[in-house]
């Protein structure tokens, strides 16, 4: 039975490192040197900001040779949660206030945009939805974001504003992940961002929703108090306040704060 | 003649560090969990349906597994065929792949959109994401192999004389199996199954990717932890405390029934 003991030990050791696949590893930076603009930025920033912030992180690496910008996009809540377990970042930019206000870091967060709720559909529109109401209809089945996510509390003040009780299949951990669901059409139906059905092309289809009945949520960014790379981190912020990172912001679909 | 000596140091050091490295993370969790809050943060309704979903399901993968997988092991080790070692390479696959891969993978077959989803969705209705059956599946796929392994590797080590000997008495292959050789693997199934419940019960990145989250239907533990570690973190570190006892009671029990069958 000791042959048993060896396959079994083996099979434990396989477990482990196939448990290994399972965590997520946002890329450590080293830290930059600190005076004058150089080395590696590291910005924390909300999912649905994926298309204009990679868009102005190559922007910001032409004008200042030498220097990268590295991303981590994920739900602002993780975010901020991974930045109070000390993750080293140099700006975080969210998408609610809410979730800023839990990254006690924060050196003096600004609004740099703002951006409403859509519904995403698969492109044939398999559950025939028109609109809001429509996601209450039982058996359509829809994805939402987890409540704690500001795209899930975005969609449910849209829900609360119609008091509506919309049973979702799923909730998503951040918004691309509603978004993938839609575009695989296992879902009929997403309440994403404006923008993500922007940046989604011809791959879903987007269902406005008035803005009388529709709800918005507000962008914050700050460098965070001990950035390792507080000068490119003040950098980036600039970058993405000024006149071209409006510019940027405007044509993914965000409106102005 | 042994002599007791120490362990020279290029050994002794890293082994240190490894086993500092292995056992901090641990501790800090022990150290760390709200043991005073602890029944009362285990006994909120949202923890118990996480824990009772992965129980079942986990337990329902096992069954799973243990009817499609033991006669999985039995082909790859008693029946000659062509591209044996290929199909047992593929078979074994999950037990490297990146479980969110496997999700992904689970998807484009099952998906409604899938290889064979699209047909059981268009013919039967039956839509499988999203739904407990998925969590079942997913867990299914990552975990079964851990079983094909274990008892694949006892087919071949068990001695084919007794085999051989129940065949020349006139029994069926099948007997043979029933009466003979389940049997003899049966301590390697059973270590099998456990590793393999084991498994199922931590699955998280194809679970997550198929089956979606949503709780007291898709919301395992693993996922739960995942999600209240940015809204309720003294919860994530209880729950995380369950699933690490449960992992020591079943490494215990492993060793001991191995132990006992080998002595």
């Amino acid at each position: 039975m000791r042959r048993v003991l060896g396959t079994a030990a083996a099979v434990a050791v396989l477990a482990l490192a196939a448990g290994c696949g399972d965590s997520t590893d946002p890329a450590a930076a080293p830290p930059g040197s600190g005076g004058g603009l150089s080395g590696t930025v590291t910005v924390f920033a909300a999912a649905s900001l994926t298309e204009p912030f990679t868009t102005l992180g190559r922007q910001f690496e032409a004008a200042h040779p030498g220097v990268q910008v590295r991303f981590n996009f994920a739900a602002s809540s993780a975010l901020a949660q991974s930045i109070a377990q000390g993750a080293p970042a140099d700006v975080f930019a969210s998408a609610s206030l809410k979730t800023m206000a839990q990254v006690t870091d924060a050196a003096d967060p600004k609004t740099f945009a703002t951006n409403v709720m859509e519904i995403a559909v698969p492109p044939d529109n398999p559950g025939n939805v028109t609109g809001v109401a429509d996601l209450a209809r039982p058996g359509l089945k829809v994805a939402l974001c987890q409540a704690q996510v500001p795209c899930g509390a975005t969609a449910q003040a849209v829900f609360d504003k119609q008091k509506l009780t919309v049973p979702a299949v799923t909730l998503g951990a951040d918004v691309k992940s509603v978004l993938t669901q839609v575009q695989l059409g296992e879902v009929d139906a997403g309440v994403v961002y404006r923008t993500d059905v922007r940046a989604a092309g011809a791959k879903v289809r987007g269902i406005e929703i008035p803005a009388d009945r529709n709800a918005s949520t507000a962008y914050p960014i700050a460098a965070l108090k001990d950035a390792p790379n507080p000068a490119g981190a003040a950098a980036f912020v600039d970058q993405v306040l000024s006149a071209d990172g409006r510019t940027v912001l405007t044509a993914a679909g965000f409106a102005g704060p | 003649m042994r002599r007791r000596s120490a362990a020279p140091w290029p050994l002794a050091v890293p082994a240190a560090i490894a086993i500092a490295f292995l056992l901090l993370p641990l501790v800090g969790l022990v150290v760390r969990a709200p043991w005073r809050t602890l029944p009362g943060l285990l006994a909120d309704p949202a923890v118990g349906q996480a824990l009772r979903l992965s129980l079942t399901t986990a337990t329902l993968a096992t069954a799973v597994s243990l009817v499609l997988g033991v006669p999985l092991a039995w082909v790859l080790a008693r029946v000659r065929f062509p591209g044996r070692s290929v199909l047992r390479a593929l078979v074994t696959l999950p037990l490297v792949l990146p479980p969110v891969v496997g999700g992904v993978a689970l998807f484009l077959a099952l998906g409604r959109r899938g290889l064979l989803g699209q047909y059981l969705d268009r013919w039967f209705g039956l839509t499988i994401p999203f739904t407990p059956a998925a969590v079942v599946i997913a867990e299914t796929f990552v975990a079964m192999p851990f079983l094909v392994v274990a008892v694949e590797g006892a087919l071949r080590a068990a001695d084919p004389r007794f085999e051989e000997a129940s065949a020349t008495l006139g029994a069926s292959r099948w007997t043979t199996f029933r009466r003979v050789t389940l049997p003899m693997i049966g301590p390697s199934v059973l270590a099998g199954a456990v590793l393999c419940w084991a498994r199922a019960l931590g699955e998280f990145g194809a679970t997550i990717t198929f089956a979606g989250n949503f709780p007291g239907r898709t919301q395992t533990t693993p996922i739960a932890v995942y999600l209240l570690l940015e809204t309720d973190p003294d919860a994530a570190i209880a729950l995380s405390l369950v699933l690490l006892t449960v992992s020591v009671v079943v490494l215990v029990s492993l060793r001991d029934r191995v132990l006992r069958a080998g002595t």
